[in-house]
Parts: structure tokens; C-alpha cells; sequence
């Protein structure tokens, strides 16, 4: 699969199509986000598989947002699977992101990730390279809403209160794009005090999500006291798909109903 | 096509505490703009607290200290590593004299290197005289 990735990359940047690619490079013994340029050796890219499949995924359409912001002319490619092509979609509806500077290149993830995700698209919309796993079986949700409401709230506040609030969840969050953060708001997040108040503070974040989040799964890996916050984030996204048939990245353009409730019928 | 844009991710490893989290640190023309955490690293595996996601902000920061501070007539003032070393040897030695070596202690850091901070016990023992050495994890 990388043969293909290497291969397009440098056909994108000798064509001079891209200014640059952004994907992942194996250096000093690690996997680090980096960004290929014309010329650049490409021997030493990486998929971001360690030992695991996909287990030094990086926030790239961070990165990119951050490159896109300095050099606004410039057209860049950027690696992706099928989280990031939902997050390229909703990063172009909210304006992050010019559609006609960036150039997915897309890869695949194989059945253990899509499984170990619950994925429901493993892949992305325009694939460079790889074979189409098998959308994964919905499994950590359901798990905690077989609790009865009393052992769900004690199963919530059991985890929040390990919080040590780094703000890595939000800090690694590719979808994590406001100037102002209702988390570092001191008048409403009260500064030196552990654990943040609970569960408003994984709620807020979890309200400011919706329309947003593309279930990469990031945030729980970055969570140092492993607070499952992928099944917390799935949850109001299964919400928003039963009440309002609403998926976020599904559809370029299409923003989550949450952001339209002041124009719905009887409000002004 | 232009020149290539200067965009770098520099491993490192942070320096606020002596775990010895990885991060990467984004570069962009020169300028230290992100951190991001090694998912590779054995010791954090992509994780930090507060203080190492931050890096980012206090390696630039204006009110970050350059030169060392002396205190004159009430007032800190900037002055050479000289002027500063020498006064604090003097004064160390002067005190030593007149109220005993074990009217000095010495408190190491998290932030320095094991060599560091074995030099420090060293100079607290053999130099001065004192066993009174402590780290600040315990201050
Ligand atoms: S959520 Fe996981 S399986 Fe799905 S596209 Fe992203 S990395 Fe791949
Ligand atoms: S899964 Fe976490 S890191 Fe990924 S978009 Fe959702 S909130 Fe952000
Ligand atoms: S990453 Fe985990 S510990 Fe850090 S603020 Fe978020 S929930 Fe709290």
C-alpha cells in the first residue's frame, strides 16, 4: 500500500500540483507527522502503523489547517482515512478548510482498526490505496446503556472524576477549531480546582461536539486517566442520527441541525 | 515553484518534570506553533499533562528569562553569567565562613539532567560541606 501512496505523492508534488504532503515519516525511531516537498526523499514515510495498525494516527487536518493558515495560496496534500475524509468534509462546511487547496490522498484501514474503531466507514470517499475492510460492530455504547440509569450515572462519574484536565482531548482534536474554548473560560470552568466540575465539563464538551466530531478516536487515545470519551462521543452522535438522521462529515455542506435550532418553527 | 516552506516536527522530550514525556514540537518559519504528543514514546504514549501541552507557549514566551537576575539597591537587574556566578561564589563562601557549611542547603531540580543534579549533591558534599541537599519534588 505504501508503494501507491509514495508513488502518487511524488507524481502530486514533480507535477507541481502540491506545494507539499502532509503524512508521517519514520524518524529517530518514531512516527512523526511531517510534511514531504519536492525533492524530499519519501523511503522513510509510514502509514502511521507501529505495531499495531494505525496506531500513531496523528491529527494531520490539524496540521494542515495550521499550514493552510500561513500559506493561504498554496495547495497541499494530506493523508487520510476514512475519519479524516469526514473531517475534511465538515472542516470545508465550517470554513477551515479551502476544498481547492487540499488534495486528499487516501488510504484504507484494515479490519483489526475498523473493528477496534466500531467503525462504520473505514475508508474514505476517494481511496489511492488499500482494500475496503468491513464496517466494524457497534459495541461500546450499547454496553453502557444496558446499564440501569442509576449504575450509568455512577459509570460516568466514576470515569469523569479521574479527569486531570490536561485539555489533550480537546488540544488533539482535529475538529477543535474555536478561537474562544467554553473549557478555558474562566468564568465558566473555575481555574485550579480537581477534578473540573463533573459531568458538566465532559458534557460541555460533549454538547460542543456535535456537527463536529467524526468519531476518530483521537481524544481517547490522548486521555491519560483513559476516560472513555470515543463512547461518550458516540453516544450523542447515535443520538443525532435517530432524531435527526444527521451524520457529521456525511455530507459536504450540511451543517449538524444543533446549529439551526434558532430558525425552526415558533422561534425567532 | 518557490522555496520550500519551513515546516518541521522536532522530537523532543519536555523539561517540565522529571517523567520525561516525548512531544513533537510544530515549526513553522522558525516559530515553535504547536505540541503534539509521541504516540510512540514508551514513557507517555501519546499523552501530557496540562504543563507539556503548553510547551509551545513558554518556549517563546516574552517574560521568559534570558540572563541571569541580580537583586541591587531592592531591584533585580540583568547582569552577565560572570558577574552572577561570582557573586553567588563569593557570598557562598563568606557564609560558609562565618555560620558553618550546614547554614547552606541546596535544592535541585526536576527540570535538569541526572548529571546535573549529581553534580549539585557533589558540590553541596565535597565543595561546601553539607548534607544539605533536597529536590524539589519534596519542597
Ligand atoms: S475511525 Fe478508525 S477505522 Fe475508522 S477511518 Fe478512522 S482510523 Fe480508520
Ligand atoms: S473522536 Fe475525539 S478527537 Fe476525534 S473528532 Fe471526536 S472529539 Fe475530536
Ligand atoms: S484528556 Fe482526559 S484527563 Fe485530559 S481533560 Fe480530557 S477528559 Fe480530562
Amino acid at each position: 500500500m505504501i508503494d501507491v501512496i509514495r508513488d502518487k505523492v511524488k507524481e502530486l508534488l514533480d507535477s507541481g500540483e502540491i506545494k507539499g504532503f502532509l503524512g508521517l515519516v519514520r524518524k529517530n525511531g518514531h512516527i512523526a507527522p511531517h510534511l514531504f516537498q519536492k525533492g524530499d526523499d519519501l523511503g522513510a514515510m509510514s502509514l502511521g502503523d507501529d505495531k499495531v495498525a494505525g496506531d500513531a494516527r496523528y491529527p494531520l487536518n490539524k496540521f494542515l489547517i495550521n499550514l493552510a493558515k500561513a500559506y493561504p495560496e498554496e495547495t497541499f496534500a494530506v493523508l487520510v482515512r476514512g475519519c479524516d475524509d469526514r473531517g475534511l468534509q465538515t472542516l470545508y462546511t465550517w470554513n477551515q478548510l479551502n476544498p481547492k487547496k487540499v488534495v486528499p490522498v487516501g488510504i484504507t484501514c484494515p479490519q483489526e482498526l475498523a473493528d477496534a474503531c466500531e467503525c462504520l466507514k473505514p475508508f474514505p470517499a476517494v481511496i489511492t490505496a488499500g482494500e475496503c475492510a468491513q464496517p466494524g460492530t457497534p459495541r461500546s455504547v450499547a454496553a453502557v446503556d444496558a446499564l440501569v440509569m442509576s449504575e450509568r450515572f455512577s459509570y460516568w462519574m466514576d470515569e469523569f472524576v479521574k479527569c486531570i484536565k490536561c485539555y489533550g482531548c480537546s488540544n488533539v482534536c482535529p475538529m477543535c477549531f474555536c478561537n474562544e474554548c467554553t473549557l478555558k473560560c474562566d468564568d465558566l470552568v473555575k481555574g485550579g480546582e480537581l477534578p473540573p466540575e463533573i459531568p458538566v465539563f465532559h458534557h460541555t464538551r460533549a454538547m460542543h461536539m456535535v456537527g463536529r466530531c467524526i468519531d476518530c478516536g483521537l481524544c481517547e487515545e490522548a486521555c491519560p486517566s483513559n476516560i472513555p470519551l470515543r463512547t461518550l462521543y458516540k453516544k450523542v452522535g447515535s443520538i443525532m442520527e435517530e432524531q435527526f438522521d444527521f451524520t457529521t462529515g456525511a455530507v459536504r455542506g450540511q451543517r449538524s441541525p444543533l446549529n439551526k435550532i434558532d430558525f425552526a418553527e415558533g422561534r425567532k | 515553484m518557490g522555496a520550500p516552506i519551513n515546516y518541521r516536527t522536532v522530537l523532543t522530550t519536555c523539561t517540565y518534570c522529571g517523567c520525561g514525556c516525548n512531544f513533537f514540537l510544530e515549526v513553522l518559519d522558525g516559530k515553535v506553533i504547536g505540541t503534539i504528543p509521541c504516540k510512540t514514546s514508551p514513557v507517555n504514549e501519546g499523552k501530557l499533562c496540562i504543563k507539556g501541552w503548553n510547551v509551545h507557549e513558554f518556549v517563546q514566551h516574552e517574560k521568559r528569562l534570558k540572563t541571569p537576575l541580580l537583586r541591587k539597591n531592592g531591584k533585580l537587574e540583568e547582569v552577565s553569567w560572570d558577574e552572577a556566578l561570582d557573586f553567588t561564589a563569593t557570598r557562598l563562601r563568606q557564609i560558609k565562613e562565618s555560620s558553618g557549611p550546614d547554614s547552606i542547603g541546596f535544592l535541585t531540580s526536576a527540570k535538569v539532567t541526572n548529571e546535573e543534579n549529581y553534580l549539585l549533591q557533589k558540590f553541596a558534599r565535597a565543595a561546601v560541606g553539607t548534607n544539605n541537599i533536597d529536590h524539589c519534588a519534596r519542597l
